[in-house]
């Protein structure tokens, strides 16, 4: 496993400055200033509803697809305003990969299901895109098992196979952030574990954020930890943001302690 | 006396069975019924003479090619624009006026009877555009009646198609007409044409829209501007004037085995799309 850092000696790759999100009137993310780190795994932790997901989706903005949503702030993507004037939502989310709760594998073969995001980037070479379809699926440790079978229906494989190739599609697009929401809740311990390894390889070249509400999970693969939770105004916000060893040990606010040991939530 | 549960249960496990069977035996009974007094007429000759004096004597030829080219033009037409105005009205509005405005007109349409569509094509493509009695005239006339079926199934087989596809191409970084036609559309294909198909069965079957604008000559046509006879015209007029019942069940028995066709290799098509895609 990879040594934990107490602070990642890394560049800091997204920031986000009193970012506050409104879904209509409801006031659901206030005021979250919080640097995520390049070439780490941060894990954004808190009750239901608290609004994680809605965060996550702030940074490759997919919160654009519900017509309410307004997004108050600054948030920065190395230096690049994400929310700005000038801002591509389409380029943005090239930078910015996304892997779901549950597998989503389009109804296509397991080729296609990788080329799918390279194609629209205007890769038409085939020898190109064969290269790109092995290297993603090296990368998520799932070439050997489906080399002789690229033909196969993704739908075919097992839920954690299913997994792993969507990892694979979202980092076929050569993303710089890879989000990820709850993607091992619906999988079993053996393939969460797959995973969790492939986010320690995936470290070493991407920064990675997830959503979980698995404390252990959170121990064991994140350097970085922010606590979410709904204020007494009933908006998300920010209770604790550091590295994850310092708050599971000594965390800073009651109401962290009281999540973590599983005294609520 | 009083029934139990279970025996009511039962009871009306029986009646449904009953109903079904009936219904299902009586289909079977008249498709069989047609095709035994019909296909024997079936000759090549049959198939590949025009009619002669009325319909008593000759074959069906033209009324073949008067079918296959009214209802390719018909589906021609209607797949453009009915396929798009679904995937407007799926994709791209929020249930605004306009879209409103829309999805009750094609609601309306449907429930309008085919005569009144051959009214209108007779009044408008035969007299007023001065297209007259022609495929052209039938084939457009065809389109407005069919138009509607076709943008409810495909919008129906957009809708189907799980939100999560679309976030999930979005957070590709593809544009949303990428997401429309690389993910979108081939997960919706299978329900659209399976509506068109539906409609290509109307477009074969309807007399009443075709009679009235497409005419009833049975020569062969030679251009989208001929006037023709369809082979369900051919059928109909054959049987209500009395002229020749042998060549009406003729007619009918291979109007039957092209349905039977189509559904055919629409079953094939959609298996085959099952097979690549699960
Ligand atoms: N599309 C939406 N429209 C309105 N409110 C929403 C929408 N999505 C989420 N919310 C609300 O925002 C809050 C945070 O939701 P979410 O980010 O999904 O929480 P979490 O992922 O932490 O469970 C919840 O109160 C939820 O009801
Ligand atoms: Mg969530």
């Amino acid at each position: 496993m990879a040594e934990k850092k107490l602070v990642p000696n890394q560049s800091i790759k997204l920031r986000t400055r009193s970012l506050n999100l409104y879904y209509g009137a409801f006031h659901a993310l206030g005021d979250i200033t919080m640097d995520i780190y390049d070439r780490s795994i941060t894990a954004i932790i808190g009750p239901s509803g608290c609004g994680k997901s809605t965060l996550l989706r702030v940074f490759n903005r997919m919160n654009d697809l519900i017509p309410s949503v307004r997004v108050e702030g600054e948030v920065l993507l190395d230096d690049l305003s994400v929310y700005g004037k000038n801002a591509d939502v389409v380029s943005l989310r090239k930078k910015v990969g996304m892997v779901f709760q549950r597998p989503n594998v389009f109804p296509k073969n397991i080729y296609d299901n990788i080329a799918i995001g390279p194609k629209k980037h205007g890769i038409k070479r085939l020898s190109q895109l064969d290269e790109i379809v092995e290297r993603s699926l090296a990368q998520v440790a799932l070439w050997d098992e489906v080399k002789d079978d690229l033909k196969k229906p993704g739908l075919e494989l097992t839920p954690g196979q299913q997994q792993r190739l969507c990892i694979a599609r979202a980092i076929a697009v050569e993303p710089e952030v890879i989000l990820m929401d709850e993607s091992c809740s619906a999988l079993d311990p053996e393939s969460t574990m797959k995973i969790e390894e492939l986010m320690f390889s995936l470290m070493e070249r991407y920064a990675i954020i997830i959503v979980t509400h698995n404390m252990e999970q959170a121990l064991r693969v994140s350097d970085m930890a922010a606590f979410l939770m709904i204020g007494q105004d009933r908006i998300g916000q920010l209770v604790e943001y550091g590295p994850t060893i310092g708050m599971f040990s000594t965390p800073k606010d009651k109401r962290t302690e009281d999540y973590i040991t599983g005294r609520f939530g | 006396m009083k029934l139990t549960p279970a025996q009511s249960e039962r009871i009306a496990k029986t009646m449904i069975w009953a109903a079904a069977l009936l219904v299902i035996g009586l289909l079977l009974f008249i498709m069989v019924y047609i095709l035994v007094k019909g296909l024997p007429v079936l000759s090549l000759q049959f198939l590949t003479d025009i009619p002669r004096s009325m319909g008593r004597a000759g074959g069906i030829a033209s009324t073949i090619v008067g079918t296959f080219m009214v209802t390719a033009l018909a589906i021609a037409i209607v797949i453009p624009f009915g396929i798009g105005t679904a995937f407007y009205l799926a994709e791209y509005t929020k249930g605004n006026i306009v879209t409103r405005i829309i999805r009750f007109s094609a609601e309306s349409l449907a429930g309008i009877p085919s005569i009144v569509y051959g009214l209108f094509g007779f009044i408008f493509f035969v007299i007023y555009l001065g297209l007259g009695w022609s495929i052209i005239s039938g084939g457009l006339t065809l389109a407005f009646m069919i138009l509607p079926t076709v943008i409810r199934t495909s919008e129906e087989a957009i809708l189907a198609v799980p939100h999560i596809y679309r976030e999930v191409s979005f957070s590709l970084s593809a544009t949303k007409w990428q997401t429309i036609s690389k993910v979108v559309f081939p997960s919706a294909l299978l329900g659209i044409v399976n509506g068109v198909l539906l409609s290509v069965g109307r477009c074969v079957a309807e007399t009443a829209a075709v009679i009235l604008t497409a005419g009833s000559s049975y020569g062969m046509p030679t251009s989208v501007f001929s006037p023709t006879r369809t082979m369900a015209v051919h059928f109909y007029l054959l049987a209500s004037e009395g002229i020749s019942m042998e060549n009406a069940y003729g007619t009918a028995a291979l109007l039957i085995v092209l349905i039977l066709l189509i559904n055919v290799v629409a079953n094939a098509f959609v298996n085959r799309f099952i097979a690549k895609g699960r």
